[in-house]
């Protein structure tokens, strides 16, 4: 088992004709049995081309319609990327991940509304994430495959590079991952730590959780005060930006301390209030994590 | 994006928001005359600066005679002002607004902002005008109303007529409040903003409500569709190793340490700064050079970080993805052959081709100290900067 993706996944990617999206198409297909899940590719007026085989079409609806793709992930520019998520939702899409990092927040929110309205069932990661992945099955998103290996472990976090960091100390202890959750640095944004913390919970494959959170907000706090209240399993955490000065943006646009709300050291004080075990040091989430495990 | 208060006053007019009549000044000689055009017996110097705290700092001046006008002018222009939000060392004012004096009977608080928790953008206001609403929020939270506006519909009638009221606006002024409040939200939407802020609105002994001073920050990320308000910004606000780095699509922000940090990542990025304060340094920048970042742009970026008068060492902290280490490691030594590298390099590479790109740096012939983990390269890094005093 895993969460929201597994083997049997099929992908279609929107954007498919961009340099980006075609880099990580091909890396996702040649991952594990990504040449299965990779079924679909869309790009407006593009249709009836193909690209390393994955047949092209002009809309999600005919993507999905043709090929029974039921999860996209998108690398289109950001002034259209909002309108390529609002396709995917309108196409009933079981799953959106959205790369595409530089999306005006103005798009999300109406996005977002328009999802709240439509009462959609799609879920929504991302945007500004490196994408999801279930290591030795598939992978979807940015992130480097050959670093992961399936195991107990799952990961969820606001950032890319420092979610490849645990993944990275986890393996050094030789501990495999069940999925890897990277949820995005945007304030407006899809799935938040507490929607993948329950899935993880629910997941008879995860033994273990790593939760990377970041400055500002408090949807670490949510998902902190969740845990104690719901969470079987035990559950590690860091927090970056311990020594970020206030009002700057720390380059995830989410990543800003406003009027000493969403400060690393009260995000960590919930946590550690709410029973998880917490480092101020990042390069000892392995280390705490494999301690949680016994 | 900030802009200059005069600026977001000009653009709140365009949307109908009444503000005192005001002229922007850029030399004492332009103030005085400034005040000459505007008439009355009493005028407000401000200066113009992006931080906040003006008023507490001694930049804002009220001038009951055109003698006054140029004397406050003249001590204003050219001051390094110091508020809560400039650091110690202050900002240099070179801008000033020159405004018509105002009958202030009340002064309130209302501002915009893009809130986390309803994925809306939030109407706050409360009765307490003129102070830092992050005080007010501290002290009397009760005294802070919110509205979570509908992106479709805008701020309702109801809405901003209920707001009005509880922060205490006369029942004759309501209407004049309500079209404010609107014309805010609409302001808000329409340049992408991402802050806005009246503070205070006031509310004058005829019953007008006016805004006496206005602050809109913008959505970086939307700028592309706003040629208008890039043009509004004022470079001399910003730090210059800032402006130098967002030229080469740097992500860079200046902090007041010792160890320059080149990372790939915000989140990591982040954590080799928290990290390297753990191990007893201090982080002289925040650097993410992005995930597609090319030799060229390391070697920019290490340009940056050496132009720091402060600098005594430098970690660069790589786990890379889609980045590969070899173009990382070619960067690197290609800007420490360009740059002349006066202070110890730490090296940490992992992920993608990490074993060519340690070969790069070991055949460079470079003094570059490699590290194996995060927390070897940061102690690396802390010993280094602490050894080059």
């Amino acid at each position: 088992m895993s969460i929201l993706i597994n083997k049997n996944t099929r992908v279609m990617t929107q954007g498919i004709t961009g340099k980006t999206g075609q880099f990580h198409t091909k890396t996702g297909k040649e991952y594990a049995n990504g040449k299965n899940c990779y079924v679909a590719g869309v790009t407006p007026k593009k249709g009836g081309q193909s690209y390393e085989g994955i047949p092209i079409f002009n809309s999600v609806r005919e993507a999905k319609a043709a090929t029974g793709a039921n999860v996209s992930v998108i690398y289109v520019p950001p002034p259209y990327a909002a309108a390529a998520i609002e396709e995917a939702v309108d196409a009933e899409l079981d799953l959106v991940i959205c790369i595409t990092e530089g999306i005006p927040v103005r798009d999300m929110i109406r996005t977002k509304y328009k999802m709240e309205q439509q009462r959609s069932k799609t879920l929504l990661i991302g945007p500004n994430c490196p994408g999801v992945i279930t290591p030795d099955e598939i992978k979807i998103g940015i992130m480097p495959g050959h670093i992961h290996k399936k195991g107990p472990v799952g990961v969820v976090s606001r950032s890319g590079t420092l979610t490849y960091e645990a993944v990275g100390q986890l393996m050094e202890l030789g501990l495999g991952q069940s999925s890897c959750v990277g949820i995005g640095g945007d304030p407006v944004n899809g799935l938040k730590h507490i929607d993948v913390m329950k899935m993880f919970n629910d997941d008879p494959q995860t033994e273990a959780v790593i939760m990377v959170g970041e400055i500002g907000g408090s949807n670490e706090e949510e998902c902190a005060r969740w845990i104690k209240a719901n969470m079987k399993k035990p559950v590690v955490g860091f927090i970056a930006g311990v020594t970020a000065p206030p009002g700057k943006r720390m380059g995830h646009a989410g990543a800003i301390i406003s009027g000493g709300k969403g400060t690393a050291e009260e995000k960590l004080a919930v946590m550690e209030e709410c029973g998880i075990r917490t480092t101020k040091n990042p390069a000892e989430m392995g280390k705490l994590l494999k301690s949680a495990l016994k | 994006m900030k802009i200059h208060e005069y600026q977001a006053k000009e653009i709140l007019r365009k949307y109908g928001v009444t503000t005192p009549r005001g002229i922007p000044c850029f030399s004492v000689d332009e103030a005085v005359s400034a005040a000459a055009k505007l008439g009355g017996s009493v005028w407000v110097v401000k200066a113009q600066i992006h931080a906040g705290g003006r008023g507490k700092g001694g930049g804002v001046k009220v001038a009951k005679s055109p003698a006054e006008v140029k004397s406050y002018a003249s001590s204003i222009l050219g001051m390094q002002l110091k508020t809560h939000q400039t650091g110690p060392e202050g900002q240099k004012v070179r801008r000033l607004l020159i405004e018509e004096g105002a009958d202030i009977r009340k002064e309130l608080y209302v501002g915009m902002v893009v809130d986390r928790g309803t994925q809306r953008v939030v109407l706050m206001a409360s009765s307490e005008g003129g102070m830092d609403i992050e005080e007010v929020a501290a002290r009397t939270p009760e005294k802070i109303h919110k509205v979570a506006i509908d992106p479709l519909r805008g701020l309702s009638d109801a809405d901003a007529d209920g707001v009005a009221r509880k922060i205490g606006v006369p029942e004759g002024s309501v209407p004049q409040a309500r079209a404010l409040l609107q014309a805010l939200y609409k302001a808000f939407d329409e340049t992408d903003a991402s802050l806005a802020e009246i503070n205070p609105l006031i509310l004058t002994g005829d019953g007008k409500v006016v805004a006496l001073d206005a602050k809109i920050d913008f959505d970086g990320n939307a700028l592309f569709r706003h040629p208008d308000l890039v043009a509004l910004r004022d470079l001399d606000e910003e730090d210059p190793a800032e402006v130098e780095a967002s030229k080469h699509d740097l992500n860079y922000i200046q902090l007041d340490g010792n160890i320059g940090c080149l990372v790939n990542g915000a989140g990591l990025a982040m954590a080799s700064m928290d990290i390297i304060k753990l191990y007893g340094g201090s982080p002289a920048n925040f650097l993410d050079v992005g995930g597609s970042a090319t030799a060229e742009k390391v070697t920019e970026a290490f340009k940056i970080m050496l132009r720091n008068p402060e600098l005594k060492a430098i970690l660069v902290n790589i786990f890379g993805g889609i980045m590969k280490c070899d173009v990382i490691a070619q960067g690197v030594v290609a800007a420490a052959r360009e740059v002349s590298l006066n202070v110890p390099l730490v090296v940490r590479l992992e992920g993608t081709n990490v074993e060519i790109g340690k070969k790069i740096l070991a055949e460079s012939g470079l003094p570059i100290i490699s590290a194996n983990n995060m927390a070897d390269a940061a102690q690396k890094a802390v010993a280094a900067a602490k050894g080059a005093h």
